[in-house]
């Protein structure tokens, strides 16, 4: 299946010559439906409910992008891709955007054809045990076996970290991040590493949680982010200004439920905001209520980060780094204005 | 026959015109030449349009990225292989884990399949059902399933590496693999290895002079305890002359894993257990057909001459099976190497999952890994098919046909 799914990519790859051009915005608006890539089920960031419905932080950045142009945050058709089939399916034109808890970095910036239009989780690798290993710190790992997702910036890291400190290791690579932590649990390997987030997501998968602890060594800056094809600068600033808007509303004290009150307001910065002055969310292709229409639909960031892996959340991942910036944390969006 | 049986000079372009453009003569040749055209100019515009759409696209691309560092771990390598070695070493480490799990996938299937196909074959009543039962078992169960079940459910069951089961406190066996001690040179090496080559050498060279004894005076020879003799008394005799060959280094449970001896990995046991047993069950029938296809007169001249049934299969029949067997037989030599690429469901790290996984997404350059991944599976294809197609011209050399 994969196989075939790749080489086909390959080939969509060279006759998928008008997609690529500057009109994603419009195939999308014609077509009707957001197409975007996800994860293939990672709790918090994008995993379907027991209804089927896709939900997580990722998946918001997605239906964001949708309510900002079809005032329907549910046109969208969500794409499951594994870590080393996503950046062909975004290449290719399978998929408009990208959401899937990708690292920021400078070579899939130059090398594959892709933009990254920000950062959605300010994350770092780290290692999963099991508690009867004993071990405190990822310093002690020395000849441990470690599964890894493949085709992540994780199995360069854990190379890097392993040789970094002058211990031995043995590298267990599975094409999706299920396998690894399957074979993790089955014993195979004595340590699971990814993004620290991830570890706590798919720690939920295991028969008893609370056997495997997340060591406290952080190795390496994942800033994790929505990105989409190069050479279409105005779909670039559509994905890029969905996730702002999001930043900025938590700012402004834009939420779900205020949202109606807040564009009836006459501070000149939230009338930019809610287009009640000028017309930024037109010079973006989109409508004049572009912002309140995200923010109906999916929330401001805050309120996305704690229903999905926040204290709302089964993951209850402490904010962090995460926090805006001018409360403690690093999450900063440029102004709307 | 006279030399100048040749055809005329003149008749070349009547047959040129024939053998290309058939019967149709020039205006099928001009045809076919219109169609080639036609093929290549799609080609070109193919290749041509993605290059355009790449560069477009800012995509990399080119053969540059092979040269780069890699940076990520292999598990099993056979040949050296560090973090900070190119993607061309990776491709190289990729390619021996395929060749090697398909070599030894294709030995012990072909064993399996040989000795599955003549049980159900047997008068035996009981062997005859259990050999047809594996064969419908296993032919009736997806291979990605086997492989999983050897990896999961057998292998995946093992006690860790601290409950292994041990032999010897030297043998090792646990959900981390097969760990044995692992030989290492000492002083009486070299001797040893001479001796061991003279004794290889003689082994082989015997059964050529018996023979040739065999048909110059007629007297028949037994070899095989010659050869025995020398493969065991030659290296013995090195042994008590120059001193032990090797030691052994004892593997050791050091911290999480063990330390010293060879490992034999549970991802490289799951998988060739798998390729094996499966193709086993389809080479079953194909040396069963190929068996059956030899006219039973056969087998009662082998019993009327005094053969047993052992030696009338052996000596009589399986030859001239060989001619039916050897076509199906190399399909299912390719398709074994083939599936092999199933390795990425269990973390094995063969040529498609290091080469055409790990190394395309970090790289991104699908097209030229996709190009080089299949150029690789083609021509060990072709390379097998030529092997044996050689093998298949000497049977039929042999037999005169």
């Amino acid at each position: 299946m994969k196989r075939v799914s790749l080489v086909a990519a390959a080939v969509v790859a060279c006759f998928a010559a008008q997609s690529a051009g500057a009109q994603t915005l419009k195939t999308v608006k014609d077509r009707g439906i957001l197409s975007c890539g996800v994860s293939q089920g990672l709790p918090g960031f994008s995993a379907p409910d027991d209804k089927g419905n896709w939900t997580g932080l990722d998946v918001d950045v997605c239906r964001g992008i949708a309510a900002a142009i079809f005032d329907d945050p549910s046109k969208v058709k969500f794409v499951p891709l594994s870590a080393k089939d996503r950046f062909t399916a975004l290449q290719s034109g399978e998929i408009d955007v990208l959401s899937r808890n990708t690292t920021w970095t400078l070579s899939r910036d130059t090398s594959l054809g892709v933009n990254f239009a920000g950062v959605s989780y300010y994350d770092g690798q780290g290692f999963l045990v099991k508690k009867a290993l004993k071990v405190n710190s990822a310093l002690e790992l020395n000849s441990a076996s470690v599964c890894v997702q493949t085709g992540t910036t994780n199995e360069q890291n854990v190379a890097d970290y392993f040789k970094g400190n002058n211990m031995k290791y043995e590298v267990i690579a599975f094409a999706n991040a299920d396998e690894a932590i399957k074979a993790y649990e089955s014993g195979r390997c004595d340590v699971f590493t990814s993004d620290v987030s991830q570890l706590y997501a798919q720690r939920l998968k295991l028969a008893t949680p609370a056997d495997h602890v997340v060591l406290p060594e952080v190795i390496s800056k994942e800033p994790l982010g929505p990105l989409v094809r190069h050479g279409d600068d105005q779909w670039f600033d559509v994905v890029k200004w969905t996730l702002f808007a999001m930043i900025n509303a938590e700012e402004l004290g834009v939420t779900q439920s205020n949202v109606a009150e807040m564009a009836k307001s006459d501070k000149p910065e939230l009338r930019r905001v809610f287009g009640t002055d000028g017309n930024l969310g037109e010079q973006l292709g989109l409508t004049k209520d572009w912002v309140a229409r995200i923010i109906k639909a999916t929330g401001n960031y805050g309120e996305s980060f704690e229903r999905n892996v926040g204290a709302g959340s089964k993951l209850e991942i402490a904010r962090g780094l995460n926090k805006p910036w001018n409360k403690g944390g690093i999450m900063y969006a440029p102004p709307i204005r | 026959m006279a030399i100048d049986a040749r055809p005329p000079p003149s008749q070349f372009g009547a047959r040129l015109r024939r053998a290309l453009g058939g019967r149709s003569g020039w205006k099928g040749l001009i045809a076919q030449l219109l169609f080639v055209a036609v093929l290549c100019w799609i080609g070109y515009a193919i290749v041509d349009n993605a290059r355009d759409n790449l560069t477009n696209q800012r995509i990399a691309s080119g053969f540059g990225f092979m040269s780069q560092t890699a940076g990520f771990g292999v598990s099993q390598t056979l040949i050296p292989y560090a973090e900070s070695d190119s993607y061309t070493r990776v491709f190289l480490v990729g390619l021996v884990n395929t060749l090697v799990v398909s070599v030894i996938g294709i030995f012990f299937a072909t064993l399996l399949g040989f000795l599955v196909a003549l049980g159900r074959l047997s008068p035996n009543w009981l062997i005859a059902r259990i050999a047809g039962g594996y064969v419908e078992l296993i032919r009736n169960l997806p291979l990605l399933f086997q492989i999983l079940f050897w990896y999961l459910a057998v292998l995946g069951a093992l006690p860790g590496p601290r409950q292994s089961v041990s032999v010897f406190d030297s043998f090792f066996l646990s959900n981390r693999g097969i760990v044995v001690p692992r030989p290492v040179g000492e002083a009486g090496l070299d001797g040893f290895l001479v001796a061991l080559l003279i004794a290889v050498i003689a082994a082989i060279v015997l059964p050529i002079y018996a023979r040739r004894r065999l048909f110059d005076t007629g007297k028949p020879m037994k070899v095989w305890p010659w050869s025995v003799g020398l493969l065991i008394g030659l290296p013995l005799i090195a042994v008590l002359i120059f001193g032990r060959p090797f030691g052994f280094e004892i593997p050791a449970l050091k911290g999480f894993n063990f330390a010293g001896g060879a490992r034999i990995a549970p991802e490289f046991v799951a998988l060739t257990l798998a390729l094996a047993t499966y193709t086993a069950g389809f080479i079953a029938e194909i040396v069963r057909a190929g068996i059956l296809s030899v006219h039973k007169g056969q087998m009662e001249a082998g019993a009327s001459l005094g053969l047993s049934r052992g030696a009338t299969l052996r000596l009589v029949v399986i030859p001239q099976a060989m001619r039916v067997i050897l076509p199906p037989l190399t399909n299912q030599y390719l398709n074994l190497t083939k599936n092999s690429s199933l390795a990425v469901a269990i973390g094995y790290p063969d040529l498609f999952s290091v080469f055409a996984g790990t190394t395309l997404s970090q790289t991104g350059q699908a097209i030229e890994v996709i190009a080089i991944t299949m150029g690789v599976y083609l021509l060990i294809s072709l390379i097998t098919s030529a092997l044996m197609s050689l093998y298949s011209w000497r049977i039929n050399r042999s037999m005169g046909a």
